[in-house]
């Protein structure tokens, strides 16, 4: 009558999402007086999943062997394991590997889905939880009407909580197979670090007047050991690759840090960045609307304050 | 080939978010509905494959209430050959791809082409679902696809970077922002506008999938404390307010 939650993989690593999502089950676990059991799938090294006994996991049951990119090949395991450990709830991040397997595994359950969701269960029966909506601009406490339920946990919204615990790896074994989707190749992202992934963000918009200008961007980013982002305008113009573009209609992101340099913060930018822990504005605009969502700003011209502020980060970095 | 996209109607992405009757509704006064952006994408795609795969159709499905029409008949004037609306006010995306899913067995289709997901509440649910539900492959979010007899090549991007899949047909498949370029999405032309109107849009009666979640109540996220402002020849204050009041380098 266990808790599942999926540890999943990238690449054979366990990702800070993912002892998020871990936090997350404990958390229910604690709530709903039930057992937490994590799921890994495809070629992951032990001591790399004894990773999720750091935020309280006490048992991973690993399945080798398969694609942890195929979500159907993910959630028939997943079934499998809920199905023999009489498991009522799946919890997931909500990275593509658990967005993508969540719908498919609520099929296969006949469970409940909700995505996204920030906070530990406020009731138990029926279950309500607290989820992201609106592309950042609210919050939804919802209410779930099915007895089983797939849950997924919003990226860098509810916290590692360390609770070092010894962590035993069991294997387990699935039949489960996958003949509609061939998978042909994989091009790893090439960038230093990903968007999802980073906890410091530096983005840029048309402030910066052309492609040619972003050398300083990046040593920002650099020296602050941050990732790359833009704006619309500047994804749509050409100066930076679609995948950088952070906003409503790009990617939405969480950072501990979003820098904004040249971005005045229109609605549909604020919406993707507008959860970030701490947000520093840098532009010439004083009415740029982005000050009123900001924790720090600076009006300035972009070409003399961001040179400044890399020589100062890197001094308080020596 | 027959291909269905399906549309969700969403606030404008300019909109101020509100609620009322004590935050258990959202405010829809004033506020423009559109196609979801992610959708748009997917339309435009139909239209493209339409094109180079002579004898093709496009067909728009959407489930809600007669209110929305608008977004349908502007489908329809951006280029779609004829429409579905499901009689029903969705509550949630299960009862969406359920009700989807209902009318795709009886109704079958080659390609569904939906969002990643819907602006509003970004439940990413209803493309993965719909591959469950109808037992077919489902890619997304999804960034290229192309049409090659019966074989449906696609780019999903996945964690880490993007993949390269293929599937037989049919296939569901997930669009957001370079399943075709911003540029080259469509809008409707005064003669699209004029066709739209003698074009079938067909409704059907909801199947009766119920909902799996509702909403209580909708909050505002916490606002932000005032700004701090930092004189523009003092960047080592905003370092040390990082390092020491932030505590987030």
């Amino acid at each position: 009558m266990s808790v599942l939650v999926y540890i999943e993989n990238t690449d054979g690593s366990v990702k800070k999402n993912v002892i998020e999502a871990v936090s997350y089950a404990i958390a229910y676990g604690t709530a709903v007086g039930k057992p937490v059991v994590g799921v890994s799938i495809g070629n992951v090294t032990d001591e790399e999943l004894k990773k999720a006994g750091t935020a309280g996991l006490s048992k991973v049951i690993k399945i080798d062997g398969y694609d942890y990119n195929n979500h159907q090949i993910a959630s028939s395991v997943l079934a499998d394991i809920a199905n023999s450990q009489g498991s009522s709830t799946v919890i997931m991040s909500s990275s593509n590997q658990g967005k993508g397997a969540a719908p498919r595994l609520a099929v296969k359950l006949g469970a409940g889905i909700t995505t996204d969701v920030i906070d530990a269960p406020s009731s138990t029966a029926p279950v309500v939880v607290k989820k992201k909506g609106f592309s950042g601009k609210a919050i939804l406490n919802v209410a779930l009407s099915n007895d089983k339920n797939v849950i997924t946990v919003a990226v860098n919204s509810f916290g590692v909580k360390e609770s070092a615990t010894d962590c035993s790896i069991e294997s387990g074994s699935s039949t489960a197979t996958d003949t509609t989707l061939a998978h042909v190749s994989f091009e790893k992202d090439t960038s230093k670090l990903s968007l999802t992934d980073a906890e410091l963000v530096v983005s840029a918009g048309r402030g910066l007047k052309g492609a040619e200008n972003w050398g300083m961007v990046d040593e920002l980013a650099e020296a602050l050991g941050a990732a790359t982002a833009c704006s619309k305008p500047v994804a749509d113009i050409g100066w930076r690759p679609h995948h950088e573009h952070v906003g409503q209609t790009g990617i939405a992101i969480s950072p501990n840090l979003y820098i904004a340099i040249g971005i005045s913060g229109a609605i549909q930018h604020l919406a993707g960045v507008s959860s970030s822990k701490t947000i520093v504005v840098i532009n010439t605009d004083p009415e740029a609307p982005f000050f009123k969502a900001a924790d720090y700003g600076i009006i300035g011209d972009a070409f003399e304050v961001v040179p400044k502020l890399v020589a100062a980060v890197k001094a308080a970095k020596a | 080939m027959k291909i269905l996209v399906c549309i969700s109607s969403v606030p404008d992405t300019t909109t101020k978010i509100t609620f009322t009757e004590n935050n258990t509704k959202f405010n829809a006064s004033g506020v423009q509905f559109v196609i979801n952006p992610n959708d748009e994408f997917g339309l435009t795609k139909a239209l493209i494959l339409k094109e180079t795969n002579p004898g093709s159709t496009v067909t728009v499905i959407h489930v809600g209430p007669v209110t929305n029409e608008p977004i349908i008949r502007k489908s329809l004037a951006i280029g779609a050959d004829d429409a579905i609306r499901i009689d029903t006010d969705a509550i949630d995306a299960v009862q969406v791809a359920n009700e989807i899913a209902a009318y795709v067995k009886a109704n079958p289709f080659d390609l569904i082409i939906t969002g990643k997901e819907s602006i509003d509440y970004n439940g990413s649910i209803v493309p993965h679902m719909l591959g469950e539900l109808l037992g077919v492959a489902s890619v997304s979010p999804c960034i290229g696809l192309n049409i090659n007899g019966t074989t449906a090549e696609m780019v999903a991007v996945v964690d880490g970077g993007k993949e390269n899949v293929t599937s037989n047909l049919p296939v569901i498949v997930g669009g957001q922002k370079g399943l075709v370029d911003e540029k080259e999405l469509r809008i409707p032309n005064m003669r699209g506008i004029m066709q739209a109107r003698s074009k079938p849009l067909n409704v059907v009666p909801a199947s009766g999938a119920s909902a799996s979640q509702s909403v209580n109540s909708y909050e505002s996220p916490a606002a932000k404390s005032a700004c701090t402002m930092i004189d523009a020849n003092n960047v080592e204050e905003l370092v040390n307010l990082l390092q020491n009041e932030a505590k987030v380098i």
